[in-house]
């Protein structure tokens, strides 16, 4: 009687990432689309001919206009000589995106801040919250090897998380600590033992 | 079917994944009334997988969907969405990967600029996008613009004197020391997991390793924070192969989206092999390098169907990372090469020479910095990680600043020197003297040169040093570090020089035979640029043992011709050879072996001519074989077992008299069915007799109720004679992908050999130390 809730919800689960994928494509092409009108520009490079120095113009003009006579100042060049001092430059379209880089740099440093500060709490305030807490009765987590001391125990730990918790509280609670131990072994593994990752 | 259904809903999903559901046996039918236990037929952290069971599991329910969809169209349905769940997955493996990337090289670059100061008009630009639309900058200097400030500038208000240069030396050390330290903690505090390279771990995994949370979602956001912050402090490190960990993270954490991978092992490591080709593919651009870096360095097992899927992830990954154009010019690496200038066949002979400073540099760098990671790891260095990081950081920031070729980013600095000199190019590297009239600014013949090529090759010559020295001691530290970019910058490095020197040979000495043959005068002879690209390409050579084809490719495809094709392939040739003669492995399997992976070699050939005998325990002195039997052992006397051995699996026999196999139970799966069956089954106690046959033996009355676990029996281990040669039992560990193989003589268990015995035999055959082979 399960298969077909279950198979329902596995494709459900499926087409909403068709949907998921789909749509961050869609998002990254209109991107593309909106661009700012200022991210996009002609870049000429020009170097010395005879008596006339080098020179790099950057202009915001459309892709068909983008070329010597349009975008050089040819103020400085005497008649004959233009023809020639157009051919050496070379006239690049490029466009960029500026929202992705804002975006992507915003992103980027939020994560950075918000794993910072939790980095501080974990490190300083929890310490100091849990002494206050706890008087100085500190309970000592015994360092337990990663072979397998209490085969019960372990087993126990297995059977004990099939269950589901139903107090979401308890719930947040328990897979932090869950995950504290996860990174101590872990950091036990690598850093002290130098059993992984010498 | 609804078995497994019902057990997967029983369980919460993480990322250190619990493959529930029962073993696909024939048994199974007899069973179908029994749920499967929770946890039975999972894996321990630091084991190996079977191979064998996880392949024939994903058969018995590939045959059950297909038996099913006969039946309903909702059941076909069904069987039509498992086969196309494995493109969907591809696909979203190749779009997170190319966000990602992209995230990071975004970042890698703003962060970079960083340290040497800010745009003051839009502060997320680095210092190239700050003076993208600039009207002020000059042909000479091509970065100067008014938008962009140093930190001189926003500090005391000015940017000449040695004041300012000094203030701009203190500021990029400082934010170089910033950045190290903010890796590193963020490093040991969150995913200790996410330090190194990653390359050598993952190839460990995908021979059939487990290391939870290796690739859990934590050293996924950790190791791509990290990499930007690493990157950017200016240590000498690249990104290609913390990029391959991170598309492995993805791989492994989107699996949990579909069931048939969530439960399989074997499945899950073909995705990753092909996750694995996209993190390369998003790394160079270049999607056919990274499937082939997928198929030689990284996989155990890549059958055919990987393939095409690993190219469809690594195609999705390198569209979706052109899409997001991190730099503007839809161009997926910095150093995109376009110049198509034809070689000359005696130039063959300085490539070659490349290639044998290429085979040099690898051979000393792994012998040095496995020399380096060993005392890292065994004496008082590897307590001080941070200290270490910030150390190294410091070091590399005071020596890097006042060359600018080392305080620039590599891969700025791989790209300026595989540029073409032309007429529009003004920099340092490109300064030569034009004697000439002509109006094309294409090809240029080649030119003396000028006081800027000369005060650049001395430079670069110290860059060089630099590089070497430093790099051996940062790779391995305990940050995310690459190896590619810094071999790469060692290689055109000393290209650029060679190419250099011959370009100027040419010019003062055009009436020499070998160039009067070939160049004529005021003809483009000697490209510098195809010099650093050889020496990048046979600079990169040693990997690993067998060829690197995927170097190849991934110069070829970064030049996008097929014009250089046959100096690459010299000097890639040569260099391997030469490394091959210095010294036989490569920087993964030396580290492979430095942390002690049980890593079975696929390709090396065993040539010795031991029997299996002698490699089986237990040894001639050492007491009997534990074994079960098949319906005379109590609850409490497998308990005990148990809890005296460490051993992870025992054989079933028929009784300890005639010691005729019936089966190899798991420690694993009898500790949790054990448990399970005294807290759930009525009755069970200690003195319970537990049975593996099919029907419980007769008992007399008033005894407690027997215990059945035959569901957690594999039936059909895999067994040899005692007589059977080790070259026999090595292969067939290595194509079976088998965790322990039980020895027979005229028909009796004798004795057992498990992949460490195997490894450690290896070891010993070869000399080295086989107590150093740590995993089981």
């Amino acid at each position: 009687m399960a298969t077909p809730w279950a198979g329902l919800l596995r494709l459900g689960s499926s087409l909403s990432l068709s949907c998921l994928a789909l749509s961050a494509l869609l998002l990254v092409r209109t991107a593309d689309a909106a661009k700012n009108s200022e991210d996009v520009r002609c870049k000429c490079i020009c170097p010395p001919y005879k008596d006339i120095p080098g020179h790099i113009y950057n202009r915001n003009i459309s892709q068909k206009d983008c070329d010597c006579l349009h975008v050089v100042e040819l103020m400085s060049v005497r008649e004959p000589d233009i023809e020639a001092y157009c051919l050496r430059c070379e006239c690049k379209y490029e466009e960029r995106s500026s929202v992705t880089i804002k975006v992507t740099i915003i992103i980027y440093l939020s994560i950075l801040g918000l794993l910072l500060l939790y980095m501080v709490y974990l490190t300083l305030v929890e310490p100091i919250l849990k002494r206050r807490l706890f008087g100085h009765s500190q309970l000592i987590q015994s360092d337990d090897d990663v072979g397998d001391h209490q085969p019960f125990a372990n087993a126990h730990d297995v059977l004990a998380r099939s269950r589901s918790r139903a107090n979401v509280l308890n719930k947040v609670e328990y897979a932090q600590q869950r995950w504290k131990l996860q990174v101590q072994e872990q950091r036990k593994s690598v850093f002290d033992r130098h059993v992984v990752l010498s | 079917m609804s078995e497994v259904l019902m057990s997967c809903f029983l369980f919460n999903i993480e990322d250190k994944s619990y493959n529930g559901g029962g073993i696909g046996s024939s048994t199974r039918m007899m069973d179908f009334l029994e749920e499967p236990i929770p946890g039975v037929g999972t894996y321990d952290d630091f084991n190996t997988i079977d191979w064998v069971r996880e392949k024939s599991r994903d058969r018995d329910r590939h045959r059950e969907i297909t038996n099913k969809s006969k039946e309903s169209t909702w059941a076909l349905i069904h069987s039509v969405s498992d086969a196309f769940s494995g493109w969907l997955l591809m696909l979203l493996i190749g779009l997170l990967s190319g966000s990602l990337a992209g995230l990071i090289d975004i970042s890698a670059h703003w962060m970079t600029d960083l340290k040497e100061g800010i745009c003051t008009e839009g502060l997320w630009f680095n210092h190239e996008h700050c003076c993208w639309d600039s009207d002020q900058v000059t042909f000479e200097d091509k970065d100067k613009c008014p938008k962009w400030n140093s930190w001189s500038q926003l500090l005391i208000s000015t940017e000449e004197g040695a004041f300012a240069y000094i203030v701009n030396y203190f500021m990029y050390v400082l934010w170089a020391l910033l950045f190290a330290f903010l890796a590193v903690s963020l490093v040991k505090v969150f995913a200790p997991y996410a330090c190194g390279s990653g390359i050598p771990e993952i190839k460990t995994i995908l021979s059939g390793f487990i290391i939870r949370g290796y690739l859990g979602k934590w050293t996924l956001i950790i190791k791509t924070i990290t990499l930007v912050l690493a990157v950017s402090s200016g240590l000498s490190l690249g990104k290609e192969g913390p990029l391959v960990h991170v598309a492995c993270c993805c791989g492994n954490i989107l699996c949990h989206c579909f069931n048939k991978y969530r439960k399989n092992e074997a499945k899950r490591r073909e995705v990753l092999s092909a996750a694995a080709a996209a993190g390369v593919s998003v790394a160079f651009g270049a999607p056919i390098g990274g499937v082939l870096f997928s198929l030689e360095e990284v996989s155990y097992y890549f059958p055919l169907k990987t393939l095409w899927r690993s190219f469809f992830a690594a195609l999705v990954a390198a569209f979706t990372l052109r899409s997001i154009n991190p730099f503007g010019n839809s161009r997926l690496v910095l150093f995109y090469v376009e110049f198509h200038t034809p070689w000359h066949l005696f130039e063959l002979v300085p490539f070659i020479l490349l290639g044998i400073f290429g085979g040099l540099w690898g051979a000393l760098f792994i012998r040095t910095n496995i020399a380096w990671c060993r005392k890292r790891k065994t004496t008082q260095l590897g307590k001080y990680p941070v200290i270490e990081v910030l150390v190294v950081t410091a070091i590399t920031a005071i020596l890097a600043f006042p060359n600018e070729y080392t305080r620039m980013s590599t891969s700025e600095l791989i790209s300026e020197l595989f540029n073409d000199c032309g007429l529009l190019d003004s920099s340092k590297l490109c300064d030569y003297e034009n004697h000439f009239n002509s109006s094309k600014g294409g090809d240029l013949p080649d030119r003396p040169a000028g006081a800027g090529v000369y005060s650049a090759m001395w430079q670069l010559a110290l860059t060089l040093i630099l590089k070497i020295v430093i790099t051996i001691f940062t790779f391995g530290m305990k940050i995310p570090s690459g190896l590619f970019i810094p071999s790469m910058a060692v290689g055109a490095i000393a290209g650029r020089l060679l190419g250099v020197g011959m370009e100027q040979m040419a010019y003062y000495h055009h009436d020499w035979a070998i160039f009067n043959s070939w160049c004529s005068q005021g003809a483009d002879c000697i490209t510098p640029g195809l010099y650093a690209m050889v020496g990048a390409a046979a600079c990169l050579g040693k990997w690993s043992d067998s060829n690197d084809c995927f170097l190849v490719v991934i110069m070829f495809e970064l030049t996008g011709g097929l014009e250089y094709i046959v100096p690459l392939m010299a000097a890639a040739m040569t260099s391997k050879w030469v490394a091959d003669a210095l010294g036989r492995e490569g920087i993964y399997d030396a580290h492979i072996r430095l942390n002690g992976y049980p890593f079975l070699e696929a390709k090396e050939e065993f040539a010795h001519k031991t029997l299996a005998m002698d490699v089986m325990k237990p040894r001639r002195n050492d007491p009997l074989l534990t074994v079960l039997t098949q319906d005379s052992m109590t609850v409490e006397d497998v308990e005990t077992v148990i809890s005296e051995t460490t051993y992870s699996g025992f054989p079933v026999v028929v009784s300890r008299e005639s010691q005729r196999l019936v089966g190899f139970v798991l420690r694993r799966d009898l500790i949790i069915s054990i448990e399970n069956a005294r807290k759930k089954q009525d009755g069970v106690v200690s003195t319970s007799i537990i049975y593996f046959t099919e029907h419980s033996p007769p008992m007399p009355p008033y005894t407690p109720p027997t215990l059945k676990l035959r569901n957690i029996l594999d039936l059909s281990p895999f067994t040899v004679t005692d007589l059977t040669p080790m070259e026999i039992v090595v292969d067939i560990f290595r194509k079976l992908g088998l965790r322990q193989c039980l020895v027979t003589h005229n028909g009796r268990l004798l004795g057992i050999i498990t992949k460490k015995d195997v490894l450690k035999h290896i070891a010993q055959m070869a000399n080295q130390d086989p107590d150093s082979i740590l995993f089981n």
